[in-house]
């Protein structure tokens, strides 16, 4: 394989796992979900896959044209096209992706609105998770008294993957990322007085145990229904002989 | 009857079917793909000595069901709860008439709930009183998922809805039990999203309803609704096979229900077939949360009596004999949880 080569397909992987699965805010990359990825002379084919064929529709979809955006800012990838297999409603989904025909456009008047306001819910409950980690973890090592988190700024957050996994959801939502804002805050931003910390806190638990809960059903489901044991290989092939016109 | 370390527990089984999945049952594609991932489930919960192989589990009928209850099971009573599913199988998914003769025959044993779907309007409702009347029905089981013609869903408020509600309070019908799921089409929202409940539950107080799967996989927007109703409930079908494969993380779960919702308000279900209850209910009453999790209290053998059968047998006015009954108050005197009271003042 030539350098070229290898360096398309590390990029491809690179796109599709800025991808999130909306439900469990994790990469599809990491879930399993791309099944394989075909690159050919005029472009690349990626199918995708998920846990049952029942899964909800509407994320369903979100995930495959988020998984064709992504793709189409990689430099000299040719036609890209994204096909969504095994799913009740793949007929429909693939076809309207072919065809940039959107969500509305794809489900016609099975839908009445977009899913920016879906979007928006599960980015709030990713926010609202990651929130909770991070004041946990502090909790846990002491590094906090449980009635003073109120009080607790980014930069007291020790830095890692636990605090870059909040500011990237804080950014997705348009909440300030200066060192200076709370921590605890609530859906829009505003912070949160000394009372009503703590209670935000136990609720986000919740929220996270939640999203943690559908990540082992999805990613056990999609093991049992694939029988590949839990593995999240993507298969890769390269027939490329030229680059796309 | 389950006895273990001196400590007996009545169990109810809140949650249990006869289906038949079978390829002659069959309609379309849809039906294949449905039983195919029931068996998903079945397989990636269940130990492995508990797996059933493919073609029992599409249909195994009334005797083995009796068996796996009622002989090899522990249960003392189990509660039928009707998934029809008429747009993917020709005879519909749950087998209404062997379901209910069975319950007629073992009236001390089980109880059968009935469906309906408000996108029937008037002609549906003459069917509730007509299927009351002769089911002597106490229970009813929606599916507000369900596709019918172009319709992909319903929410509870909506006005068919509540008409067939109030209808139910006409008929003595308490407990409406609601599955929360993925829908056939897509919503523009949140098919999971369980805040019509909230809202029918306020309006309702002569019902209780119990949300089955314990609102997963938004269990924490569940939690949050059932800690302003005094009148919602949540099954534990689905989440409690977790016990086996995530002993941690049904930990959480469990830790999380007992706080928000209380130990009042929980049902054991075993959702059979999809699990067998024995291994359930053996595994119940071993569980214990893990020390380290100091954020949740243990667990008490009067919580898991009342979460295997005393909250069941008390919406379902089944006798409990006297020395299963927890001393009162207790059965009687729903005790607040911790979550909701702290949920009070915001």
């Amino acid at each position: 394989m030539t350098a070229t080569a290898v360096s398309l397909q590390a990029e491809i992987i690179a796109a599709l796992a800025t991808v999130t699965d909306p439900e469990l805010d994790q990469p599809i990359t990491e879930l399993g979900f791309v099944r394989s990825v075909a690159i050919e002379d005029d472009g690349v084919t990626v199918h995708l896959r998920l846990p049952t064929a029942f899964c909800s529709p509407n994320f369903a979809y979100l995930m495959a044209s988020d998984a064709l955006d992504a793709l189409r800012s990689v430099d000299d990838i040719g036609q890209v096209r994204v096909l969504l297999d095994d799913h009740h409603d793949s007929g429909k989904i693939n076809a309207g992706l072919a065809a940039n025909a959107g969500y509305t456009g794809t489900f016609g008047s099975e839908v009445d609105d977009s899913l920016d306001e879906l979007r928006t819910t599960f980015l709030r409950k990713a926010h609202t998770a990651a929130m909770e980690r991070v004041v946990t973890t502090l909790l846990n090592r002491g590094m906090v008294q449980a009635d003073a988190i109120y009080r607790l700024t980014l930069r007291d957050l020790p830095a890692g993957r636990e605090k870059a996994a909040l500011l990237r959801r804080r950014f997705a939502l348009g909440l300030s990322t200066c060192p200076n804002g709370r921590v605890i805050v609530d859906d829009e931003g505003h912070a949160l007085d000394p009372q009503a910390a703590p209670m935000r806190l136990r609720f986000a638990r919740s929220v996270r145990i939640s999203m943690e809960g559908n990540a082992h059903f999805c990613r056990g489901l999609l093991a049992t229904r694939y029988n590949d044991h839990g593995t999240t290989t993507t298969q890769f092939t390269n027939t490329r002989t030229r680059g796309p016109q | 009857m389950y006895t273990k370390d001196g400590n007996s527990y009545f169990i109810v089984d809140s949650h249990v079917h006869i289906w038949d999945g079978r390829a002659s049952n069959l309609k379309n594609i849809h039906g294949k793909q449905f039983i195919d991932c029931f068996y998903d489930y079945h397989r990636n919960l269940s130990p492995e000595e508990e797996v059933w192989d493919y073609d029992l589990y599409t249909y195994y009928g009334g005797e083995r069901l009796m068996r796996d209850l009622f002989v090899d099971g522990y249960v003392d009573h189990a509660i039928f709860q009707a998934t029809l599913l008429s747009d993917f199988y020709v005879n519909e998914f749950g087998q209404t008439e062997e379901a209910f003769g069975l319950a007629q025959r073992h009236p001390d044993k089980l109880t059968y709930n009935h469906a309906y779907d408000p996108r029937y309007g008037e002609a549906g409702l003459e069917q509730l009183r007509r299927d009351a009347d002769r089911m002597k029905l106490q229970g009813v089981k929606l599916y507000t998922a369900e596709w019918h013609g172009d319709s992909r869903g319903y929410k509870l408020d909506e006005h068919w809805s509540r008409r067939y509600l109030e209808e139910c309070i006409e008929l003595g019908i308490k407990n409406i039990h609601v599955h929360k799921g993925p829908t056939i089409r897509p919503l523009d929202r949140d098919a999971f999203d369980v805040a019509d409940i909230d809202k029918v539950a306020t309006d309702y107080l002569e019902l209780n309803f119990i949300v089955e799967h314990c609102g997963l996989p938004r269990l924490e927007d569940f939690c949050w609704i059932a800690t302003q109703e005094s009148n919602v409930y949540g099954g534990l079908a689905v989440a409690i096979p977790f016990i086996h494969t995530r002993p941690r993380y049904f930990a959480q779960v469990i830790g999380e229900l007992l706080y928000w919702i209380g130990e009042d308000k929980i049902l054991f279900a075993s959702d059979y077939a999809l699990w067998t209850p024995r291994w359930l209910i053996e595994r119940f009453v071993d569980f214990q949360i893990p020390e380290d999790m100091t954020e949740y209290a243990p667990i008490t053998s009067d919580q898991k009596r009342k979460i295997l059968g005393l909250n069941a047998a008390a919406l379902y006015d089944i006798e409990v004999p006297a020395e299963l009954r927890l001393p009162v108050p207790g059965q009687d005197t729903v005790e607040v949880a911790a979550g909701a009271k702290e949920a009070v003042p915001l």
